[in-house]
């Protein structure tokens, strides 16, 4: 195997993550142990309700465990306070979610700006716009723009900070098949061009076959971890 | 700009009904705030250089007549800077084309000079000039009253002798800024007039060469006052002293700083409570934005904004709308304020009045303003950012319900499904519901608080005019006068009755507290000027001791059965220990009330008359007023009429506009509350409405749901507007008593109900612009997005 452990951008140990939803306790993670690598593309399967999002939440810094550890690069997120949070976020996570959740009184340009104005080093909010195909789109609204367009702002937002992970949560569940390539496509190019570790989750098997490994989860539990040897192109899939 | 604040400016684009609904709210406050506040501070600052400048007396006296030597003397009095001697003398006046009975008071001054104390402001024309004996210079609201300027004549009669007089100058005195004629309440400048003339000429025409009988004067620094004025008495009392009085007692200054306190009252309370709204308002909107933008919060906190990054969004876009709002309401405060200081200009007669508006003022508005929508939008800015992101992302969870208190009860048989979501919906949000009902009914209660002081007007002319003073004229004798006169009078045309009168000048004690004024002496059972009793029942007068009204008996502190000390100051100056008997209800002025035969025995003088209270046949009056003109021994002439009028003048006018205003921003919030609260409403609600249409519901129906949980609460609100209401008139017309009006409190049932309409009014017109929303509601689109 390609991967040496100095390359593990996640590591996570006995993660677990119980919900109070008022007069239930719903079990989201059961102990999950998994690792990821530097610039690798991930796939997370996994039926609804099956703690896919949950675990990609408390990676993304954007909730946190109940039980367990999670190290990003070394540095424990389970036991970093509030702003400490903000600060990973803010530098080295991108998220893609289902419903693009793009500001509706903002321009495409101006959807990608409001991250890039906190960024570091990020790039301009037309390169993430012409990374992505909608260099053309820039000056759009939200509601002027299709449901795969919007997906595709999404992630050039996601990815204009230049983030070290991207996590994108169902990113083509609102989209049909072929628009849903055309996101895909533009996930797999960030993938290569810019190295950034990528997490996919979908319940579309055949998504997993763009992956280098797929994950597959159960009722909170990993149990399956697969190599996929033969990557297949966006293009190539078919559901 | 950043992309976040332009976020922040198209959300207040879209939300502009609401934020212009909270802006008004805002104006309102800050407009009302600003004007009064900057009102009260010029006119404050434009007394106090006008006073300097033009050298205002610190203390006054009037004597019946005193040599000029004793001028010296007073000079000496330890604590008196200086003093300046004068004669003053009330005149009947004739003006051309005018029939009406007129009165002038002309006051000395040097030939050639300016007076050292209490200097002129000569508007136009020059000082009465040595050697000229017919000169006079004419006070400008009496001047503009009747067209006079400099060369224009008009006629006087002085010491019995008619006397033409010219006009030389108009001028304003630091003195008259109110020319109320003594014995009235009210100035009437067509009747009563100040005018100036050269000291030798007014002297000789009065016997007064070598002398005179009135004084003013100036306190050392640190000077007591009372100290001054007790050893300014013990000189002046032989010489038929009234006793000397300072500034604040002077007619005109006191009722100036009357105003003025009434001003500042208004300025502190009523804009407290409009910004009270304001910011009951900004909280329900901001708290409404905030959770329809649950999702965009997460997103930001996602891409690493941090908490105080969002939450300063959101301060930002509430400090944008109170600060723009602060500002247009400055601006308005200051165009009102201008306006309102030239009305106070036309009123009290400045030579000048300069606007400002201090710094000061402005920086309070603002700070205010910021400070309540801050408080406003703080709580649900946080409870946002308390969401960690991962949470804010999904959608809420439904709100949980159950079933109302009446419904557990065991009363739901009595309610269809639309009526128990009203229920149940009011019962879950029961604070939001509890804000809204007392926002709505502070806009009740400012609209009782403004529209009451009618009430309490009617009530005064009612009682004062109309059960106690039934006169129709009343006539003053130049000095006391046999009680034959009584039946000259009866004997004129078109009297029907005249009843006597005599008034005794007096001081009152007790203790260490005294009120200088005149003891009214009247017949046992009167028939026009009557006591009352609480009840307003007429009480008849006991063959000896006071009567005295209420808030007189309040600054002596005695009680009936109680003794005063009556220093009685004319004729002999008996000093006599008299109880009070009974006390009487009285809102306009204080005054004290004796049998009349009591009375002439205080004085000492024997049986004599002040004057009489007349009832007329109003066709006669002219023909009487020109009969009664002609005889030299009547001093003043009072019509009933001229009275209420001038209380209306005075003090109903500047009140009654203030009732508009309050009024008219009363409405605005009602309109604000209603308005934002079922827009608010609407914007939570609008799936479950739309679902409900498209199971089958009518819009009626719906609009029922909606609009009737409001109607629920308005109808809550009012009553409970009408207690607020009562309370806080109760506390504003305490804060207006003054020594001149005893104000009683009445709060009439019409008032209740104009100020439930004017509310009724502003809900049906929120009810309507949300009703056509309703209407527009988009039944697919609403329910194929997520929320």
């Amino acid at each position: 195997m390609m991967n040496s452990d100095s390359n593990i951008v996640f590591e996570t140990r006995g993660l677990s993550k119980v919900y109070d939803m008022g007069e239930v306790q719903v079990h989201a993670l059961r102990g999950v142990d998994l690792d990821l690598y530097e610039s690798e593309l991930v796939v997370l399967l996994g039926a609804s309700g099956s703690g896919k999002s949950t675990l990609v939440n408390i990676l993304g810094g954007l909730d946190t465990a109940s039980e367990g550890s999670v190290l990003y690069r070394g540095k424990d997120l389970t036991r970093a306070a509030d702003r400490e949070l903000t600060e990973y976020r803010r530098h080295y996570v991108g998220f893609v979610f289902q419903f693009y959740n793009l500001i509706p009184s903002l321009t495409a340009a101006e959807n990608v700006a409001i991250v890039t104005e906190i960024a570091q080093d990020p790039m301009t909010p037309l390169e993430a716009l012409e990374l992505v195909g909608l260099g053309d789109r820039a000056n759009h609204f939200p509601s002027q723009l299709s449901g795969g367009q919007q997906q595709r702002v999404a992630i050039a937002r996601a990815i204009a900070k230049r983030p070290s992970v991207l996590l994108c949560d169902e990113p083509t569940g609102a989209l049909d098949s072929e628009t849903g390539i055309i996101v895909l496509e533009a996930l797999q190019r960030v993938n290569q061009e810019l190295g950034t570790t990528t997490v996919i989750i979908t319940h579309n098997v055949v998504q997993g076959e763009m992956a280098e490994r797929i994950i597959d989860l159960k009722d909170g539990r990993i149990t399956n971890i697969q190599q996929n040897e033969h990557k297949k192109a966006p293009h190539e899939l078919k559901w | 700009m950043k992309a976040i604040d332009i976020k922040m400016l198209r959300d207040l684009l879209n939300m502009r009904g609401q934020v212009m609904a909270i802006a008004f709210v805002i104006i309102a406050g800050v407009s009302v705030y600003v004007t009064m506040t900057s009102v009260g501070n010029t006119l404050q600052e434009t007394l106090d250089t006008y006073y300097t400048e033009f050298a205002f007396a610190d203390g006054f006296a009037s004597v019946r007549r005193a040599p000029e030597s004793l001028a010296e003397r007073l000079r000496d009095v330890p604590g008196v800077n200086q003093v300046e001697t004068r004669v003053s003398a009330s005149v009947n006046l004739e003006i051309p084309g005018f029939n009406d009975p007129a009165m002038g008071q002309i006051v000395s001054v040097p030939e050639g000079n300016q007076p050292v104390l209490n200097r002129l402001f000569i508007r136009e024309g020059r000082l009465v000039e040595p050697g000229r004996e017919n000169e006079v210079i004419l006070n400008e609201a009496f001047s503009e009253a009747h067209d006079l300027g400099p060369g224009d004549e008009l006629t006087a009669i002085i010491s019995g002798r008619r006397r033409t007089l010219t006009v030389v100058a108009i001028a304003l005195s630091p003195e008259f800024l109110y020319q109320v004629q003594p014995g009235m309440l009210f100035p009437d400048p067509e009747r009563f007039g100040i005018m100036w003339m050269g000291e030798r000429a007014l002297a000789a025409a009065y016997d007064m060469e070598g002398a005179f009988n009135d004084v003013s004067f100036t306190l050392a620094p640190n000077a007591v006052a009372e100290d001054v004025i007790d050893r300014m008495d013990l000189l002046l009392r032989p010489y038929g002293g009234e006793g000397a009085y300072p500034q604040a007692d002077q007619p005109s200054h006191s009722l100036i700083t009357d105003e003025l306190d009434q001003l500042q009252a208004m300025a502190v309370m009523l804009p407290l409570i409009i910004l009270a709204v304001a910011a009951f308002l900004l909280n329900i909107v901001v708290s409404r934005l905030i959770s329809l933008q649950r999702e965009q919060i997460a997103i930001l906190k996602a891409f690493g904004y941090s908490n105080l990054a969002v939450g300063m969004h959101y301060i930002k876009m509430v400090l944008v709308i109170a600060l723009a709002s602060a500002a247009v309401g400055t601006v308005l405060g200051v165009w009102m304020g201008g306006a309102m200081s030239e009305m106070y200009l036309e009123y009290f007669k400045f030579p000048y009045l300069e606007y400002t508006l201090g710094w000061t003022v402005i920086v309070t508005a603002v700070v205010l303003t910021a400070g309540a929508s801050l408080a406003g939008a703080v709580v649900a800015v946080r409870r946002a950012l308390r969401l960690p992101p991962a949470e804010a992302m999904r959608p809420a969870p439904p709100p949980s319900f159950r079933p109302t208190i009446l419904e557990r009860l065991g009363l739901q048989r009595l309610f269809d499904q639309p009526t128990r979501i009203i229920l149940r919906n009011l019962e879950r949000q029961w604070v939001k519901a509890a804000l809204t009902v007392v926002g709505i009914s502070s806009s009740c209660a400012i609209l009782i608080m403004g529209l009451f002081w009618g009430d309490v007007f009617d009530h005064i002319i009612r009682v004062q005019y109309g059960i106690a003073q039934r006169e129709d004229i009343t006539v003053t004798f130049v000095e006391p006068t046999s009680v034959s006169a009584i039946y000259e009078l009866n004997s004129l045309p078109g009297v029907y009755y005249a009843e006597p009168f005599r008034s005794v000048p007096v001081r009152l004690q007790n203790e260490y507290r005294s009120h200088d004024t005149a003891i009214e002496g009247i017949p046992p059972e009167p028939y026009l000027r009557r006591t009352l009793d609480a009840d307003l029942q007429p009480i008849p007068i006991p063959p000896e001791g006071l009567v005295l009204s209420q808030n007189l008996a309040e600054i002596l502190n005695v009680r009936p059965g109680d003794e005063v000390r009556v220093e009685v100051m004319e004729g002999r100056r008996y000093e006599r220990d008299v109880p009070v008997v009974g006390l009487t209800e009285q809102y306009l002025g204080l005054g004290a009330y004796m049998n009349l035969e009591a009375a002439n025995r205080l004085s000492g003088v024997g049986d004599a008359i002040s004057g009489a209270f007349l009832m007329i046949d109003e066709q006669y009056e002219d023909e009487l007023t020109q009969a009664l003109q002609n005889r030299p021994r009547i001093a003043s002439i009072v019509s009933q009429d001229r009275a209420i009028a001038g209380f209306m003048d005075t003090a109903a006018e500047s009140l009654l506009a203030m009732t508009f205003i309050l009024s008219l921003f009363a409405g605005v919030i009602a309109l604000g509350v209603v308005y934002n609260s079922v827009r608010i409403s609407l914007s939570e609600r609008d799936r479950e409405l739309a679902s409900m249409r498209v199971l089958g519901f009518t819009r009626g129906e719906i609009s029922y749901i909606l609009l009737g949980e409001m109607a629920i609460l308005v109808l809550l609100a009012i009553p409970l507007g009408f207690g607020i209401g009562t309370i806080m008139s109760r506390l504003s017309i305490e804060a207006l008593q003054t020594d001149m009006y005893q104000l009683p409190f009445i709060l009439g049932s019409g008032t209740f109900a104009l100020a439930a309409t004017i509310v009724l009014i502003s809900a049906l017109i929120s009810a309507l612009l949300i009703r056509r929303r309703l209407n527009k509601l988009d039944l697919i689109g609403v329910l194929k997005t997520r929320e």
